[in-house]
């Protein structure tokens, strides 16, 4: 029997389908069914890929009976965020500015998966050019939490999140660039990270802040992450920014247990202002660590309370500049009229462009400004330093950093779009991790009186993948919180 | 205030972006806010400090000037909201 989409990790599925007890072609109608029932109310997608994706399961069944299957992603059905350019499919990046428009080619994230014989189902809804804390953001509608559907998934990756966590494909790609990963996972109840910057390629990925913003998967296990992780990282040249590092096997990281391992608790992630209950979960996730033999201290970052307005200084800044390729003249929506270019630059862009991106393009745009760059986009980049150094320090002495991923649980759709600021403190916790360049995962780690998850997040320093995995299959392995399912995936409340 | 009605209309034009006239004074009051919360960065002393502006420590990769792929110029022009033929057709510069 075909076991649905959530019921199997890619570890037992790639098992299955080696066995041929389970064919790709199966297991994706599984998951192109559970799409047609449950997305009118999830919102996952803004593309599903039906055709394509039955045309890569028969390849991959193809590849599996013939022996000739390398990667355990072969015939998984996994969904892809739509900042992700795809080949001869439409890519938005959830804007209205890019309806329609179709690339004529694979970023090399999409590229590398498809040669892994990894089955594309459709493209993932997002805030708008990545823009945003809940998914509300996106010009395609809001994608809903599968945990309680009044409330949003996180975001910017929210359809990257729901697809997971709403069973309709078993991992997914989303970004992330101030917690647009990492958010999703905790609100959601599933595994997500975000690599070290450079680690893995930006080539073909809609640029939100240049300097920040990195793929990453979303899964249910660390080891499935690992997996996805392990596919799409390493070296390319054609994004200058990516690092030339070999790629460890991030799976044989995963065994190490967490007997020795060294962390830290930052003092500073505690706040104010945080749900009892998710404090609560992230300390006894703590404790657990500890009862597996890790040597837990407190450590303090001081300037973290610098980082979201650190952020938003720099990650406008940085959007500004890449928005301003969307002027009607290439590719996208086009307002012409008879007043001529620069009219149409304005209208075309007024158009579309929603509420959101509008206000971080004013915002980058005067931070860069003449007379106002020092006081905000140098004076920035400097705190950006010290974020960092608190970092450096702190790992002179610990392995990882656990600390909470969010000061909440998921909150209810409209419930902080009022106050744009609201919503930038959202990213209070992950903001600093995203501006240090540190590999950073995200695992379920309790629930709270609601039945909303709440996550873990384990930060590593630069380019150590494989203590944060370390550590979070530790937490895995001495836990249940990754079996959760949602009340209407037959979970208990 | 840390910016004003007149900034917004200028950073407008410098972004490219038509406002409402609602837009603007709605953006006024929002990017005020932020701003006021982003002056929290002064707090800070950073004389002597340098500034991030790349986070790894990369040299920029260089290669040889050697044409390696040529995508159908037909690719490329797929998705222009105008054209003439492999020209993109755009409205003319008003003075």
């Amino acid at each position: 029997m075909t076991p649905a989409p959530h019921d199997i990790t890619i570890v037992e599925a790639a098992a299955r389908l080696r066995a041929g007890s389970l064919t790709a072609e199966a297991l994706t109608e599984a998951a192109l069914a559970r799409i047609a029932a449950t997305d009118g109310t999830l919102g996952s997608f803004i593309t599903v890929t039906a055709d394509a994706a039955r045309a890569a399961a028969r390849a991959a069944d193809r590849a599996l009976r013939t022996g000739t299957a390398a990667s355990p992603l072969a015939g998984i059905p996994v969904a892809v965020k739509d900042v992700i350019a795809t080949a001869g499919v439409q890519t938005t990046a959830g804007s209205r500015i890019l309806e329609g428009f179709v690339p004529p080619y694979d970023a090399t994230v999409a590229a590398r998966l498809k040669a892994a014989g990894a089955v594309i189902v459709g493209k993932a809804n997002c805030d708008e050019f990545a823009m945003g804390s809940s998914n509300e953001n996106s010009a395609y509608g809001p994608a809903r939490n599968p945990w309680d559907p009044t409330r949003v998934p996180g975001g910017s990756s929210g359809g990257s999140a729901t697809a997971v966590a709403g069973g309709q494909a078993l991992a997914s790609l989303g970004t992330d660039t101030g917690g647009s990963i990492r958010l999703p996972a905790s609100y959601c109840g599933l595994v997500g990270m975000k690599p070290t910057y450079g680690r893995v390629s930006r080539y073909g990925v809609v640029a939100y802040a240049s300097s920040l913003d990195q793929v990453g998967p979303f899964a249910r296990t660390v080891r499935d992450c690992a997996l996805v992780l392990g596919t799409i990282a390493g070296h390319d040249p054609r994004d200058s920014t990516s690092v030339d590092r070999p790629v460890p096997a991030f799976d044989a990281a995963l065994a190490a247990g967490a007997a020795g391992l060294r962390i830290g608790v930052p003092r500073e992630y505690f706040t104010d202002g945080m749900q009892p209950d998710v404090e609560g979960a992230v300390r006894a996730a703590v404790d657990t660590l500890a009862g597996a033999g890790a040597a837990v201290r407190e450590v303090s970052l001081p300037h973290s309370e610098y980082a979201v307005a650190c952020y938003y200084v720099l990650a406008t800044a940085e959007a500004s500049s890449n928005l301003a390729r969307y002027d009607g003249v290439r590719y996208g929506i086009r307002r012409a009229g008879d007043e001529g270019l620069l009219a149409m630059y304005r209208k075309t862009r007024a158009a579309g462009f929603g509420a959101e991106v509008k206000r971080r393009i004013m915002l980058g745009t005067y931070a860069l400004s003449a007379g106002y760059y020092d006081a905000y986009y140098l004076k920035a980049q400097k705190v950006r330093t010290l974020i960092r150094r608190d970092f450096d320090r702190a790992f002179a002495d610990v392995d990882v950093l656990a600390t909470p991923v969010a000061p909440t649980t998921a909150f209810r759709l409209g419930e902080k779009t009022a106050d744009p600021l609201q919503m930038y403190l959202v990213d209070v916790f992950t903001n600093p991790a995203s501006l240090a360049g540190l590999p950073a995962i995200v695992v379920p780690c309790g629930r709270d009186a609601a039945g909303l998850p709440i996550g873990l997040q384990i930060v590593g320093p630069p380019f150590g993948e494989e203590a944060v995995l370390r550590a979070a299959q530790a937490f895995e392995d001495a836990t249940d919180w990754h079996r959760a399912r949602p009340p209407e995936l037959g979970g208990r409340a | 205030m840390k910016i004003s009605p007149a900034d917004v209309h200028h950073v407008a034009l410098l972004a490219r972006l038509a406002l409402t006239p609602e837009e603007e004074a709605s953006m006024t009051t929002t990017l005020d806010a932020i701003l006021t919360y982003v002056e929290k960065l002064n707090a800070l002393d950073t004389s002597g400090v340098e500034p991030t502006a790349h986070i790894v420590d990369l040299e920029t990769p260089w290669r040889e000037d050697r044409v390696t792929s040529e995508p159908a110029a037909e690719a490329l022009m797929a998705n222009a909201p105008a054209r003439d033929g492999n020209l993109f057709r755009v409205p003319k510069i008003i003075e």
